[in-house]
């Protein structure tokens, strides 16, 4: 199973493994890791699970659709690197992800 | 485990599974069981009524949690069983069956069940084509008929009921919505934007009828089978399925049977505390005062659950989260990302930001420049700086609203 980092604002890392097509969102909260809230439960609908994709893997993951990035924009603190977590997939291709999490989804 | 104590959370929906895990997160030092009386690990409901009835989505994607993170949080799932009435003398939960748990705090995520129809059409309760739409066994049967070419009849004219008109007809089912209203979404939203869905169904190729009055069921000679449905006006509908979606009624039976004030919903206080102080409530079940709408509300609806949820397990563990959030709620239908939020009820002005026939607006409840609710359409950004034109409660210039080249953004405190 391919593996991802997700660091909390705070600085504490989870080190996880995810089955092949789950969402990161998902895979955060399999993991109880704090700050991901998943309102809507993944349908794009609510930028509570946004993160920010660590910069080596910016241009390394499909670029978000125009629903994300219409949600993108109302996220607090958004970044260039801002996603939204639920559209994101882990893959082999993200094998060692590695996202942070933002201070705050509400 | 550092203490003996139990909280019992009744109810594994989205209310109950966020409330037993942040209970745990909050600090809860006992053991947490978390009851339900559906058998499949707790999942998000939404895409019941679209992408799982669709067929898009398996069912393991719905698990709102994998079972090891219940493992982790210490949460134990006892699954498929159903509580049958609470002894709050005794702090005993008793089974339908006979067994029984003690517990040291209670928890009600007992959620809702779907409206049934009126005595009337009753008969029809009992056939294998007609269905209420709640759950995932609900949705599972009503797959099994869910087939291009069938003759769909819908009544209710709601949320659900349209969302299952979008996902029919583009599935190649024939389909009908009666709604008893005269216009669907008649309970939420704003006659104009009432008549914007009725358009969009129609040219999608539902039949759409308003104003009906179901006055009987057609059964097969074995009354095993809806055959038809004979409306008030005597129209006569032939169909193969039925999918009744006319609201929700709060599982409010047996918190009221032990005791706890009740009164379309149960009862709770800021912090998700029924009147009895060892009892919390969360979710589509409950009823509380909105500091925002100065009134008592009862919400259904996601997100709602999930907040109520946080407060309730910080107060089982003596901390403060105020529930006092704003209620939102989302609809997807065909390309139509509906997004509300706020409670319209009061307003004495619409006003209309951007085009309808364009499926690109927003709608905007005003009561004097008090912004009570907005609704938009394939908006996003626009929908979260409405949200917080509404918790904020900013006195707005509906001509600025109404102007495009304003930003809402502008309008709100820099």
């Amino acid at each position: 199973m391919p593996k991802l980092t997700i660091i909390e604002f705070s600085g504490k890392e989870h080190h996880l493994e995810a089955e092949d097509g789950k969402t990161v969102m998902q895979a955060a909260l399999d993991a109880l890791v704090p700050g991901i809230m998943a309102d809507c439960g993944g349908s794009c609908s609510c930028a509570t699970c946004h993160c920010y994709v660590d910069e080596a893997w910016v241009s390394r993951l499909p670029a978000p659709e125009s629903a994300e990035r219409d949600m993108l924009e109302c996220a607090l603190d958004p970044l260039e690197n801002s996603r939204l977590s639920c559209q994101l997939r882990v893959t082999a291709h993200t094998e060692g992800l590695v996202v942070r999490l933002p201070k705050s989804q509400v | 485990m550092q203490s003996d104590e139990l909280l019992a959370v009744i109810g594994a929906g989205q209310a109950g599974a966020e409330l037993a895990v942040q209970a745990r997160e909050a600090g809860w030092p006992g053991r947490i069981v978390l009851v339900g009386d559906e058998a499949s690990l707790p999942y998000h409901r939404p895409p019941l009524s679209k992408a799982y009835l669709a067929g898009a989505v398996s069912v393991d994607t719905l698990s709102l949690k994998a079972h090891a993170a219940y493992e982790k949080a210490g949460v134990e799932l006892m699954l498929g069983r159903t509580v049958e009435r609470i002894d709050r003398a005794a702090r005993c939960v008793h089974f339908v069956g006979g067994e029984s748990m003690v517990y040291s705090r209670l928890a009600f995520a007992t959620g809702g069940r779907p409206r049934r129809l009126p005595e009337a059409a009753l008969g029809a309760d009992n056939a294998g084509n007609f269905h209420y739409l709640r759950t995932l066994a609900d949705v599972d049967r009503i797959r099994a008929r869910f087939v291009p070419g069938a003759r769909l009849a819908i009544i209710g004219g709601g949320y659900v009921g349209l969302e299952v008109a979008a996902v029919a007809v583009k599935h190649g089912l024939h389909v009908v919505v009666l709604e008893a209203a005269p216009r669907v979404l008649a309970r939420v939203t704003a006659p104009d934007i009432s008549a914007f869905y009725e358009a969009v169904h129609r040219e999608a190729g539902v039949d759409v009828r308003t104003g009906v009055q179901v006055e009987c069921f057609e059964l097969n000679r074995d009354r095993s089978r809806v055959t038809g449905i004979c409306c008030r006006d005597g129209a006569r509908i032939e169909c193969d399925l039925v999918i009744a979606g006319i609201g929700l009624v709060p599982n409010t039976e047996l918190a009221a049977a032990c005791g706890l004030a009740v009164d379309d919903g149960i009862l709770v206080d800021e912090h998700s505390r029924t009147s009895d102080p060892t009892i919390v409530a969360a979710g589509d079940c409950t009823r509380f005062h909105s500091a925002l709408y100065g009134r008592s509300i009862r919400l259904e609806s996601v997100p709602n659950a999930l907040e109520q949820a946080r407060c309730a397990a910080a107060a089982l563990n003596g901390k403060e989260r105020l529930h006092d959030s704003v209620p939102w709620f989302w609809s997807d239908q065909y390309d139509l990302k509906l997004k509300m939020v706020g409670l319209s009820q009061g307003h004495d002005r619409l006003v209309l930001r951007g085009s309808i026939e364009a499926r690109s607006f927003c709608a905007f409840y005003l009561k004097g420049r008090r912004v009570l609710a907005v609704d938009t359409v394939n908006r996003v950004p626009d929908f979260m700086w409405a949200k917080r034109l509404v918790v904020e409660q900013i006195a707005v210039e509906a001509d600025r609203l109404a102007d495009e080249s304003v930003p809402l953004k502008s309008l709100l405190p820099q």
